[in-house]
């Protein structure tokens, strides 16, 4: 068997990329989760991660967010250095990105409509009716009914929750936007509705894309391009329609998702 | 296995601990001090802590009040002093019994809120979300509690002394006695100032505690439900038993000769 391929960053063009990794590495004590990511995303682009459970796809967000801090390596973000920023530096690049978290994360507390206008109340200190309008258009964008607005969190299903989380953080129109699993946890036509969703708002905004999904058919519709992580390395880069026919064998088993392979073969042998 | 090995790791663990919780204090002072603030934040924590736990309050003090003039009386009897009854509960209330009993039961309320709270946030990441939208979580969360707790405890063991205080005197006038003139001229005549204002730094401090423990133990908690139940649990406890030392401490700055 050959090695993992080295990755092929493309868009190796003269302009800086949106977002630039260079061998990040993060791990959590003898658990080394990240272990030497470069990445490149050009701006306007969707990228989309894909690898098994547990491989650090969400660590390696958290990373890009700031939320965790990489043990080594850059993360430039339209060429800024972001590791190691705080406070308010930290917010002012975080205030252009948006994030939807894999378990919808919404604030309990709040009603659905402050949740979605958070960021334009708290972060950039907005006017609560003008917030309210936002989020109300917001929620139409995302296909909800103005009557959910003032419903708290913990009295929707689990698809309007996501359905809020994104509206949230798409918001603040950020030209960043970050999908932790989307459409996990979906039935199929409520996950091909919140593709399209995305596909739909990240080309409205003209935003910058990174995704997670274990899910082929929502990374192949939402993705440009698509990498796979596995065992804290991005085994593989390439086009979004090549990742059928990748000639990488650890692709190759994912996407079809066999049980027999190298991927299962190498975990048993840890 | 290695007893010095095992000593040395429980140290360091300690040591570790302690840093952290003092990082978080000097972060949480911080921002509890800095604008901007969240009034709508603040006011929501102050009826929380102040106003929902006067029921809690109230009970203990005026329970205490009646139990320690009953008390005091029996024992007081017995070198014939029973005129100082009134005298000593409101020096016991208002110097000791008021704030540390409040400051126990709202180290039960609140605290467990507080981490429960909080943990949750954290377990759900919502306090990651937090970030992501540019707002800081211990200006958020944090300083709110703080400031409801350091402004709250206070107006709350006030109200308790007023109403232990008056445990005290429905004992004294109905089962023991006592004139009423007689019973609150006595309450008032040796009654000085620094007695009342030590109780209330106290409640102040109790108040900060609480929320602090609260707030750090939510904020660190991790594991899921399991987690904020053991954050809950530390929150209540740490707070009770850094109240009952603090006590000590503080009594002794203020009336140690
Ligand atoms: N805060 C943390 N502390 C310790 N270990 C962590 C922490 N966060 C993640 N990990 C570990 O990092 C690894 C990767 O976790 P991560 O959540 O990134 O997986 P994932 O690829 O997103 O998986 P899934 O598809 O199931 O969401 C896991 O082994 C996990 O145990
Ligand atoms: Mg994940």
């Amino acid at each position: 068997m050959t090695g993992p391929t080295a990755p092929k960053t493309t868009g190796e063009t003269n302009a800086p990329p949106k977002i630039r990794l260079r061998g990040v590495r993060k791990r959590f004590g003898a658990n080394v989760v990240l272990d030497g990511i470069d990445l490149d995303i050009t701006a306007g682009e969707s990228l989309v991660v894909i690898g098994g459970s547990g491989t650090g796809k969400s660590v390696l967000l958290k990373c890009v967010l700031g939320l965790l801090r990489p043990d080594e390596g850059s993360i430039e973000i339209d060429g800024e250095e972001t590791v190691g920023l705080s406070g308010r530096a930290r917010d002012r690049v975080n205030a252009h990105i948006g994030m939807l978290f894999q378990g919808a994360a919404l604030f309990d507390s709040l009603p659905v409509w402050e949740n979605v206008a958070f960021g334009l109340i708290q972060g950039r200190r907005g006017k609560r009716e003008d917030a309210r309008a936002r989020a109300m258009a917001c929620l139409d964008e995302v296909g909800l009914p103005d009557r959910v607005a003032d419903l708290f969190p913990s009295e929707m299903s689990g698809g309007m929750q996501k359905r809020v989380g994104l509206a949230r953080a798409i918001a603040a129109q950020p030209d960043i936007v970050f999908f932790d699993e989307p459409t996990t946890g979906l039935d199929p036509i409520m996950a091909d509705v919140i593709n399209d969703l995305i596909v739909a708002t990240t080309k409205e905004l003209g935003a910058t894309a990174l995704s997670i999904t274990h899910d082929m058919a929502s990374a192949t519709k939402i993705g440009d391009r698509i990498a796979m992580l596995y065992k804290g390395k991005l085994i593989w880069v390439g086009a979004a329609k090549d990742v059928f026919d990748s000639g990488n064998a650890h692709v190759d088993q994912f996407v079809h998702g066999r049980a027999d392979g190298p991927i299962t073969q190498e975990a048993e042998a840890d | 296995m290695n007893v010095l090995a095992i000593v040395g790791r429980v140290f360091l663990t300690f040591l570790i601990q302690v840093g952290r919780l003092s990082i978080f204090t000097g972060r949480a002072v911080g921002h509890m001090v800095r604008p901007p603030f969240y009034p709508r934040l603040i006011g929501r924590q102050m009826v929380e802590i102040g106003y929902y736990s006067l029921p809690v309050v109230g009970l203990t003090t005026i329970f205490s009040g009646m139990v320690l003039a009953l008390q005091s009386h029996t024992g007081f009897a017995r070198f014939s002093a029973e005129g100082a009854v009134a005298t000593v509960v409101v020096i016991s209330i208002t110097r000791e019994l008021g704030p540390v009993l409040a400051g126990l039961m709202v180290a039960g309320r609140i605290g467990a809120a507080m981490a429960a709270e909080i943990g949750t946030m954290r377990v759900t990441e919502q306090i990651d979300a937090l970030s992501t939208l540019s707002t800081n979580p211990f200006k958020y969360l944090v300083a709110p509690r703080l400031i409801a707790g350091v402004t709250m405890l206070p107006l709350l063991v006030l109200v308790g002394d007023v109403i232990g205080v008056f445990g005290g005197y429905l004992i004294g006038t109905t089962k023991l006695g006592f004139n009423p003139a007689t019973y609150i001229a006595r309450t008032a005549e040796f009654l000085e100032v620094i007695d009342v204002v030590s109780g209330l730094v106290k409640a102040a401090v109790f108040g900060f505690v609480i929320a602090l423990m609260g707030c750090y133990h939510g904020y660190y908690s991790k594991g899921g439900a399991q987690g904020v139940g053991a954050a809950t649990t530390n929150a209540v406890v740490s707070a009770s038993i850094l109240i009952l030392i603090l006590n000590y401490v503080i009594t002794e700055l203020f009336f140690a000769q």
